[in-house]
């Protein structure tokens, strides 16, 4: 063997060892990176499954000490003062009336711009409003209960004398504005996805505008759209600042919306600011009534995944 | 043979873009009409003008005459609604209602405008499934998604859509690009039965079947009519330089 290839042969050597160390280092970075986000991904899991341990394991011992059917059946809510009540009526009557009155504004405007915004505003147009809609959603819902309280109930007030200061209604406009931009937007996007073949088709039959609308673009939508709905129903039912400032703090078992009641979200902040005594009865109400609303809005959700997946195909 | 549509200096715009430059020419009643060329030459906003449908993209106008038996379409007193009702018109893709059912869709023309009452739908659906040769296959599943069947059987239904609203001519642009072939050969075979009611128009890519299915051909390149004639003639003797070079394959 001459010098020069010997040399060759060693520097080849050192080439491979070189890259091998190289590749080895590469390999334990991305194992380091894959464990790191395995940990990452976990702590929302492991959250998660540790509120419903605590919520469920405090429920349950709430109802070891009241009767789940009393609570579920009964229609007088007043676990502080003696005599002690504990129907969770009154609470969940008012949530539902919140957030049906409210979806009463929420369903009509929230469609009709994302309709607006779909099929009739110009490209141009679309791409401002969009975003300033979005932008609503990012209000903080304590400014929606300020102006529930300071605005939208005096004039509730001048329409309607006998109204109480705190009333469902008031806090019920608020709550279906603030979930306007949800429906809107999430509507547009399923009335987006319509593919434009089937509009062409509508109108290659002569339909009119309205009638493609109506017959063929919103049908073909209606699993998002009622997706959407059932999202901005399940916002509305965990909804809290709104209706612990402007609906008031009464358990009443009322259908009038001018009445002053209180919602299952507003009674826990209102016990959660309280005196209660850690491990007393009343504060496992927080974790009973907390429990309620979970599933409520869980059963919400899982409906709207369900709706989303039974989307005709296009 | 009388012309059924006759077209007069026709130019078509999307915005500033002109896409289609004084198109002249007729199309015969009872025949098939092809209209060949490259992508993006202006054959389907050629078809889109004469029913019509070319307006309901944002931005898009045109200038010139379409008239059918004699009256412009285009003509300020003419609702487009009743224009696309009476010239029919088939898509590239299939493109059946997902949220109705066969039946639905064969009369989805009726329900859209609201006439369903006036006419008697269980005969109207035989009829055009008959006429788009799909009776046979369907008649037992009527109640059946649209979007159950095949791409091939779609498009025959879409088809049928199409008839149902008794048109007097028929548009199909690129109407069998999405198919295999099995289902090509059954729709040409279908256009070859509808000729003897219909006056129709085929925009097509594929040359051989413009030669089989047609009787005049119209060859367009970069939104001009370059040559207009008997579909013998423009395959087997073309007058244009640009038109040979074409249908020989030298280009597009």
């Amino acid at each position: 063997m001459t010098e020069d290839s010997r040399a060759v042969e060693i520097s080849n050597v050192a080439n491979v060892t070189m890259h091998g160390g190289a590749h080895a280092w590469r390999r334990r970075r991305e194992s380091v990176i894959y464990a790191l986000l395995v940990l990452l991904s976990l702590i929302p899991i492991l959250t998660t499954f540790g509120i419903i341990y605590v919520l469920f394991s405090q429920a349950f011992a709430f109802f070891m000490e009241v009767p789940i059917m009393e609570f579920l059946m009964g229609t007088k809510w007043s676990p502080l003062l003696i005599p002690r009540s504990f129907g969770v009526l009154p609470l969940l009557v008012g949530t539902l009336l919140v957030t049906v009155a409210g979806m009463f504004i929420a369903v009509p405007v929230g469609l009709g711009s994302a309709i607006f915004l779909s099929e009739y505003a110009s490209p141009r147009a679309r791409r401002w409003l969009k975003p300033l809609i979005e932008i609503l959603a990012g209000i903080p819902t304590v400014v929606y209960g300020y102006l529930a309280l300071l605005f939208i109930t005096p004039i509730i007030r001048s329409i309607f004398p006998q109204a109480n200061a705190f009333n469902a209604l008031s806090a019920a406009i608020a709550v279906g504005i603030m979930i306007v931009p949800m429906i809107a937007s999430l509507s547009e996007d399923a009335l987006a996805a319509v593919p434009s073949s089937l509009r062409e088709a509508a109108y290659a039959l002569g339909a009119n505008k309205y009638e493609v609308i109506t017959k063929v673009v919103v049908p073909t939508a209606s699993s998002g759209i009622a997706a959407s709905f059932v999202l901005g129903i399940s916002r509305a039912i965990g909804e809290t600042m709104i209706v612990t400032l402007a609906a008031g703090a009464t358990p009443n078992l009322t259908l009038n919306p001018l009445e002053s009641i209180q919602t299952v979200t507003a009674f826990i902040v209102q016990i959660s600011l309280g005196e209660t005594p850690w491990g007393s009865l009343a504060y496992k109400t927080i974790f009973a009534t907390g429990a309620l609303l979970f599933v409520l809005t869980m059963l919400m959700n899982l409906l709207a995944v369900r709706i989303t997946k039974s989307k005709g195909r296009f | 043979m009388t012309a059924r549509v006759k077209i007069d200096d026709l130019c078509a715009w999307f915005g500033d873009q002109q896409v289609l430059y004084d198109i002249s020419t007729s199309i015969k009643d009872r025949a098939v009409t092809a209209i060949i060329g490259p992508s993006g030459c202006g054959k389907s906003t050629f078809i889109r003008c004469l029913n019509r449908m070319h307006e309901t993209i944002p931005n898009a106008h045109r200038t010139g005459q379409v008239l059918i038996d004699n009256a412009d379409i285009y003509d300020h007193t003419v609702d487009p609604v009743t224009i696309r009702q009476r010239i029919g018109m088939v898509f590239q893709k299939p493109n059946p209602f997902p949220r109705m059912s066969i039946y639905d869709n064969v009369v989805a023309g009726f329900r859209l405008n609201g006439t369903a009452r006036r006419v008697n739908l269980d005969q109207i659906v035989e009829e055009s499934l008959r006429q788009a040769a799909l009776w046979e296959q369907v008649k037992d599943r009527l109640k059946e998604p649209g979007a159950s069947l095949s791409g091939g059987q779609q498009q025959r239904l879409c088809i049928a859509r199409a008839l149902a609203i008794k048109p007097e001519v028929l548009l199909m642009d690129e109407p069998c690009s999405a198919l295999d072939p099995a289902a090509t050969h059954r729709i040409e075979d279908l256009i070859h039965k509808l000729k003897k009611n219909y006056a129709i128009v085929v925009v097509t890519h594929n040359m051989q079947q413009a030669a089989r299915i047609s009787g005049d051909t119209g060859f367009f390149l970069d939104g001009t009519l370059v040559e207009f004639g008997r579909t013998k003639g423009i395959f087997t003797n073309p007058k244009d330089k640009r038109t040979e070079d074409y249908i020989t394959g030298r280009f597009g």
